[in-house]
């Protein structure tokens, strides 16, 4: 028995020092000796937005069967995506921000959410590792870091076209919920009620929750008693169905407006009837390129699981397109600096000029962000999202 | 305030209170006997949220919800027999390292089998039948939780006072070696509590779950910490205790939350826990045990 632990004990380290030195061997690679690069993909695949970052992933994967190669001094290479997973949790992506970087990636995208997004940013500022941004709205994402760059709007400008659409709509007493501790949220409940008391109107009630809630009954009983028209909760999807369907239970009867997040199958699925009505703003609505939505579509309806991985269904969500956009432009930009060196690519960056980009043209500002100012307004109707707008803000 | 707002926030209370006395029973049991915490219990709680999304795919409520319940003890027993018997004889710390172990794995499990997305749980009409009294509206199940939890209550305290295996339980309970010499099966006493405890907690999933909505891996992660604070405040060991713990968490954190505080509702249980610690270890109905040093 003895001599089988010792034998096992012996194999496992073999095994390890194996893994350690090709491990090893592969890094020293992805600088450009060979003929791959590594583009990093960071996105949470595991947590509270894990769907959602599984849902970017597609439009990532795509984007790389669409432009499997970048030419570099005349030179083709083939792309590499190098998957980390962020675990939606912002220890976790620092670790996974160092791994990244470790692995010799010439530019990284992502992700979902913009609370990781902001753990990440410093690493790879240090490394000078450009990186683009697929959804993370919050301000802080980008500012004071010339490596971050986003290729979506962000939340000052959707938290005013929400507040001018409600106002616009005649909601005038509305309620806001708030998700502690949560970058993305908090900033659009803020942006919202400054743009909305401005306009005339009166936040009757503004509520907050803490991560990982799953009890809403008591804020909810609190909003129905405030006598609100309207309820604004850009939170995090994970948590739309819980309180579609608990205020369904208490009889709270308002207008739900929310942000991109809630733009997301998860809702119409697990909420139903109770989802009926609600409104959200989205990046990118189907219909706003023709011939993207038609391939889109058949790559995933060619495999099942990428089906699956699109909650059952063929329909495009804004951050997709997002992803597409982010990785399109970082491979011009790889091209057009005609390196691989992090601070040439960040360079090329700053001066890009992409007006094929499917989600709208982008051109970065001295923030690292691009120069977006028109959303697009949904309502869900029938048990899916009907566009109903797009609005342009003008600062 | 409006009376009609006050009952309703009570009933929110009172609902989430009766799932976490369900919950809080498994800690307190298992502690009485074992003289353990059991960390995974939370963790089993959320895997009978999926075992009743699974089976209720397949068959009716009526066969699919004892299957759930059913599926919850096997992995309860399950894991008392894998990660804890083994260690029956080791210090009592490395049994509660193991029992943290138990509760990643199960929540990364979870994360593996059902994906991190959270999943819907099954609404089931007759539980969520929506009656609608004066201003107040409310579900069949929100009703059903606290006096299902208080018959269930009873019973158990019948059973552990009144009947032999609760007579070996309780000998179990007072002195695990003594009560094998007398005779009794400690280990099947073990897998009794076991049993037990699991088949309540995956009743409070039920209630739980219905009322919630989703299930994610993480889903038990909060509630098992704040039924385990229950089971403190109640007086750990004691059966009552931990259904009196399991109202007053869940009642103060309505409370909390309705006065706008939401922020302090998770660190107040917490803050709750030190204070009782401090001010009466032995909680509200714990025996003031004095260990042999």
């Amino acid at each position: 028995m003895r001599s089988i632990k010792k034998l096992l004990a012996c194999t496992v380290g073999a095994a390890l020092g194996a893994v350690m030195i090709t491990g090893c061997g592969s890094n020293s690679n992805g600088g450009g000796k060979s003929d791959t690069i590594k583009i990093g993909v960071f996105e949470p695949k595991t947590g509270e937005n894990g769907s959602g970052g599984a849902q970017e992933e597609l439009g990532i994967e795509y984007a790389l069967s669409v432009r499997p190669t970048v030419t570099v001094d005349g030179k083709e290479y083939k792309v590499e995506l190098d998957w980390q997973d962020n675990q939606s949790d912002k220890t976790v992506s620092a670790t996974a921000a160092q791994k990244l970087i470790a692995d010799g990636c010439v530019g990284v995208i992502g992700g979902y959410g913009s609370s990781t997004c902001i753990a990440a940013g410093t690493y790879f500022k240090d490394a000078q590792v450009p990186i683009i941004g697929t959804s993370c709205t919050n301000t802080n994402v980008t500012l004071g870091n010339d490596y971050y760059f986003r290729v979506c709007y962000l939340d000052p400008f959707q938290g005013t076209v929400l507040a001018d659409w409600a106002i616009e709509n005649d909601f005038k007493k509305i309620a806001t919920i708030d998700n502690i501790g949560n970058e993305y949220t908090s900033g659009l409940v803020a942006t919202f009620k400054k743009e909305f008391e401005a306009k005339g109107g009166t936040i009757v009630d503004a509520e907050t929750f803490q991560t990982n809630e799953s009890d809403f009954k008591a804020i909810l009983t609190n909003i129905k008693n405030s006598g609100a028209q309207a309820v604004f909760a850009p939170t995090d999807y994970v948590y739309a169905p819980l309180l579609l369907n608990q205020s369904a239970d208490l009889g709270l009867e308002v207008q739900w407006i929310a942000g991109d997040t809630w733009y997301n199958p998860v809702i119409t699925k697990d909420a139903a009837k109770n989802a009926e009505g609600v409104v959200v703003d989205t990046f990118y609505a189907e219909g706003g390129n023709a011939d993207f939505d038609k391939a889109f579509k058949e790559w995933l309806n060619a495999d099942p699981k990428r089906l699956e991985a699109n909650i059952g269904s063929d329909k495009i969500v804004g951050n997709q397109v997002m992803c597409y956009d982010a990785y399109m432009t970082l491979c011009d930009a790889i091209e057009a600096s005609n390196s691989f060196k992090g601070s040439d690519i960040q360079a090329a960056l700053k001066t890009i000029n992409k007006q094929d980009a499917i989600g709208g043209a982008i051109t970065f500002d001295e923030n690292g962000d691009a120069k977006k100012n028109t959303t697009y307004i949904c309502k869900i109707t029938d048990g899916e999202f009907k566009f109903v707008e797009a609005v342009t803000h003008e600062e | 305030m409006s009376s009609s707002y006050f009952f309703q926030q009570l009933l929110n209370g009172l609902s989430i209170g009766g799932a976490y006395a369900l919950i809080a029973i498994g800690y307190t049991m298992v502690y009485g006997i074992l003289r353990m915490i059991n960390f995974a219990h939370g963790d089993v709680f959320m895997m009978a949220g999926y075992f009743a999304i699974y089976a209720i795919a397949i068959f009716p409520w009526y066969i699919a919800l004892p299957i759930a319940i059913l599926g919850t003890i096997i992995l309860g027993v399950v894991i008392e027999k894998i990660a804890y018997k083994p260690l029956r004889s080791a210090p009592r710390m490395s049994v509660m390292i193991s029992a943290i172990g138990v509760a990643y794995l199960l929540e990364n499990l979870a994360n593996y089998l059902f994906t991190a997305m959270p999943q819907s749980y099954p609404q089931i009409d007759i539980l969520k039948k929506v009656y609608n009294l004066g201003g107040i509206s409310v579900s069949r199940v929100t009703i059903l939780a606290p006096i299902l939890t208080v018959v269930l209550t009873f019973a158990l305290i019948e059973l552990v006072n009144h009947s032999k295996l609760g007579m070996a339980m309780r000998a179990c309970s007072k002195d695990q070696d003594t009560a094998r010499i007398m005779g009794v099966k400690v280990d099947s006493v073990i897998t009794m509590t076991f049993i037990i405890g699991c088949g309540l907690a995956a009743i409070g999933s039920i209630l739980y779950f219905t009322d919630r909505n989703t299930v994610q891996p993480y889903s038990g992660a909060l509630p098992g910490l704040k039924c385990f604070v229950a089971a403190v405040l109640g007086g750990i060991g004691s059966i009552p205790g931990a259904v009196i713990g399991g109202f007053i968490v869940g009642i103060c954190q309505i409370v909390i939350t309705a006065a706008g505080y939401s922020v302090f509702s998770d660190a107040f249980t917490f803050v709750l826990l030190v204070i009782i610690l401090i001010v009466r270890p032995s909680g509200i109905f714990g025996e003031n045990a004095t260990d042999k040093v």
